[in-house]
């Protein structure tokens, strides 16, 4: 029976069927619901979310040691994260099979870089399988968990936002258990690389990867599709659906591994082509390794280094024009719609006592990422996760008075969890006189609220341990923590005043659940409105940037006798009021009150 | 309609307004009823109150998750000027459906820009036979003031060659129980609206 799955749940699925046993992941697009639908589906495999991408991967490693299949998913930066345990897993090898789940963003839709994970597997000398649609996502987990246990390597699955999030039709099948034997064997010249056993280590990897470019000739998801030999395209992943759709009748090279590369293919398909092209998503991964085989190739020169592919776009680049017959465009002078935060988000209302501090703020990856945008324009710096407490205590210690007072960090719950402990513990040990503001929305809130170690619950949502971040922050040697509802703008304001006067480092826990959350909710969704006779107009809540709130101008031509003159004055859009009442507190005028 | 080609639907408005669950029933519809089919959207920070699109494609092969600029045979467009930031994507004979809704970006709520007042004399101007509904005040008289999405749904199918069957079969298992008359009911309305 065929069903309609998105790359993700049919990578979740390939997991069930191919035996994984343990799945560890943290949340990231576009690779998310991946562990979402297998914590939701399927019982036989133990899934939870790890803190970090690091921890992830050790712990799937743990199971792959043991002779457990098992995945380990994340987005493309968390690899970075990962990178460490990654790397030297290429030298100790796996035993039972395990897959690295890794989901690139091109364009980045919802990321900070574009970077191609495919460099990973050449750096760390391990395999790259790319699927192309949901059913080959399901069936290369297969593969890759195949793979790892013949050659003992860990394999990256790379999979694209338009893999992952993009739905096709896919045969279902029955799960089957992994053939390793599972259980605890003491193997330390393998699984212990102090630097006698990795320099033994080094040689099997580059053995190995030998191995696996022959594996490569054969490989089943290698596939020839010949057709017009006038135009050879070789692709993989996305690249290879648009490349189709753009030239259905040209002949195909379509990798499913793309690193190590079949030699030997190429060439031969190369030989039996005119014009000889690579269509791949971002760096010209393919095309370097054809071009060391000598052979002569086009590439990133026609469709550029920047953003996604589509389908017009490598029509363009091959031909230079379309053949879609289009309405063309209305021209019209159209606002753009960035996403934004949220009616009742708590973190609109402690940027807005950030904004009355004159703070600089360091902040880093999470909804409160868009605080960088107008009016807010509040966020200074957004490097990766955890980033800003670190970029916060730098700027105060190299800088001195310059910083002294007016650098603050802000990090969400959920990233504080993820990478922020091991910076505020670099803050507390080298001292300075940083504020950190931990923004605990109680949830991970950017990618659809999932738990995470302070919430309390699991991803099967079982009850568990709540981590305290006030005792954390104590126990680190913080002698200033204090807790804080940043719905009252003015005491937040006055608090962060304090302590960015403190010459000492500084720790704010503004606590408000995230507005989209129904549990321990604290707005009483009671909406608001505007004292239209009192609204002088000054926009201070408007520069909230609250989409229940729209500013009505009042031309001059309008004022009438008798009547006050002002600009234009607030209107609340009460379907859209939770109530929060962050315009309210920083309302000078008293002009809102309770909708009746 | 050609049981050989490829049909292509992009239905766009702003997150948070239903599209992906119409996108879904429209494509778990097209499934059942035989054709291949890929669908895509984007998720994540884009849907923090961002512009949002779901590409729906189904035919006897479909290779693409995503449209190409100028093969969408029908805009489906939840915000009035959401209609014309996806029109590129519009085939020249293509069919529009506009849901007569403004949703206020930052930029005009703020008070920077002026909210176009000419959306549908413009794309009138070049799509004459446009249906624009109020699906709101529909759904308000429908007593089921969420069902915009399956009303516009509704409408939108009468240009397509599923049967209304595939639409509610898809409805009654992937809705909860208690959604599945209401849904209907907007689903049929929709149909009903859309004209002959």
């Amino acid at each position: 029976m065929k069903v309609l799955l998105s790359g993700n749940e049919a990578i979740a699925r390939g997991a069930y069927e191919y035996g994984v046993r343990l799945a560890s992941a943290y949340p990231g697009t576009p690779s998310t619901e991946i562990l979402e639908y297998i914590g939701e589906n399927f019982p036989e495999i133990k899934a939870g979310w790890a803190p970090n991408e690091k921890v992830a991967v050790e712990v799937a490693s743990g199971g792959a040691f043991g002779g457990a299949r098992s995945m380990a998913i994340m987005k493309h930066v968390g690899l970075n994260v990962a990178a460490d345990p990654f790397m030297t897993l290429s030298y100790t090898g796996v035993n039972g099979g395990m897959v690295i789940v890794v989901c690139d963003d091109p364009d980045m839709h919802s990321s900070q870089n574009e970077q191609d994970s495919r460099h990973y597997a050449k750096f760390g000398k391990v395999p790259c399988l790319e699927p192309s649609d949901s059913q080959e996502a399901k069936d290369i987990v297969g593969e890759a968990l195949r793979i790892s246990e013949e050659f003992d390597t860990v394999v990256l699955l790379r999979s694209f936002t338009r893999v992952s999030h993009s739905m096709s039709l896919v045969e279902l099948g029955e799960r089957k258990e992994g053939p390793k034997e599972v259980g605890l064997k003491k193997d330390p010249a393998k699984c212990v690389m102090l630097p006698a056993m990795a320099r033994r280590r080094h040689p099997i990897v580059e053995q190995r990867m030998k191995d696996l470019a022959t594996f490569a000739e054969t490989f089943p998801y290698n596939k020839v599709i010949m057709g017009d030999t006038s135009l050879g395209i070789i692709t993989s992943g996305t690249a290879f659906q648009y490349a189709r759709e753009a030239f259905p009748e040209a002949s195909f090279l379509k990798l499913g591994m793309t690193w190590p590369v079949p030699a030997q293919m190429i060439r031969d398909f190369a030989s039996k082509v005119k014009r000889l092209v690579v269509i791949e998503e971002l760096d010209p991964f393919i095309e370097e390794a054809v071009r060391l085989l000598g052979i002569k190739v086009e590439g990133k020169e026609l469709t550029g280094f920047l953003g996604e592919l589509s389908p017009e776009k490598v029509e363009i680049a091959l031909k230079g024009a379309s053949s879609a017959k289009s309405a063309g465009a209305i021209q019209m002078e159209l606002p753009l719609r960035p996403p934004n935060m949220c009616p009742g988000c708590p973190h609109r209302a402690t940027f807005a006592a950030l904004r009355k501090n004159k703070a600089y703020v360091s902040g880093d990856i999470g909804c409160y990422t868009l605080g960088a945008l107008p009016p807010l324009n509040m966020l200074d710096h957004c490097l990766c996760m955890g980033a800003g407490i670190g970029i916060a205590s730098g700027l105060d210690r190299a800088l001195g008075e310059l910083a002294q007072g007016k650098a603050v960090a802000v990090i969400g719950d959920s990233t504080f969890f993820h990478s922020g402990m091991t910076p505020l513990l670099d803050l507390a040990y080298n001292g300075g006189s940083t504020t950190v503001i931990i923004m605990d929305n109680r949830t991970t809130a950017m990618t659809g609220a999932q738990n995470h170690p302070g919430t309390g619950l699991t991803l099967r949502q079982d009850p568990t341990i709540m981590v305290d971040i006030e005792k954390l922050g104590e126990s680190f040697g913080f002698k200033r923590v204090q807790t804080i509802n940043p719905y009252k703008v003015e005491d937040m304001e006055k608090l962060i005043k304090e302590e960015m006067a403190t010459p000492e480092p500084s720790l704010i826990i503004a606590r408000a659940p995230c507005a989209l959350l129904k549990t321990g909710r604290i707005l009483e969704d009671k909406p608001l409105r505007i004292k239209n006779d009192v609204c002088m107009g000054c926009r201070t809540c408007i520069s909230t940037g609250c989409p229940a709130l729209e500013f009505v101008k009042i031309d001059k031509s309008e004022w009438k006798e008798g009547e006050k003159k002002r600009p234009g004055y607030t209107k609340i859009n009460e379907a859209l009021c939770v109530g929060c009442r962050t315009c309210m507190e920083v309302c000078r005028f008293d002009a809102i009150e309770e909708a009746s | 309609m050609s049981k050989n080609r490829v049909y292509n639907v992009l239905i766009v408005g702003v997150g948070g307004q239903g599209i992906i669950l119409a996108s879904d029933v429209l494509s778990l519809a097209a499934a059942r009823h035989g054709y291949d089919v890929k669908k895509n959207e984007i998720h994540g920070m884009a849907q923090r109150g961002g512009s949002v699109s779901s590409h729906v494609r189904f035919g006897k092969q479909v290779s693409s998750p995503i449209i190409k600029l100028g093969e969408a045979d029908v805009l489906l467009s939840f915000e009035l000027i959401e209609t014309v930031r996806y029109w590129p994507f519009l085939a020249a004979n293509g069919k529009v459906i506009i849901n007569d809704l403004k949703i206020l970006p930052p930029a005009v709520f703020t008070g920077q820009m002026q909210y176009p007042t000419d959306v549908i004399e413009k794309v009138k101007e070049r799509v004459p036979d446009t249906i624009v509904i109020d699906a709101q005040a529909v759904a308000d008289k429908l007593g089921n003031p969420r069902g915009v999405n399956i009303i516009l749904l509704g409408m939108m199918s009468k240009y397509l060659d599923i049967p209304v069957a595939d639409y509610e079969a898809v409805m009654k298992e992937k809705l909860k129980p208690k959604l599945v008359d209401i849904n209907l009911k907007a689903f049929h309305e929709g149909r009903s609206l859309a004209g002959a």
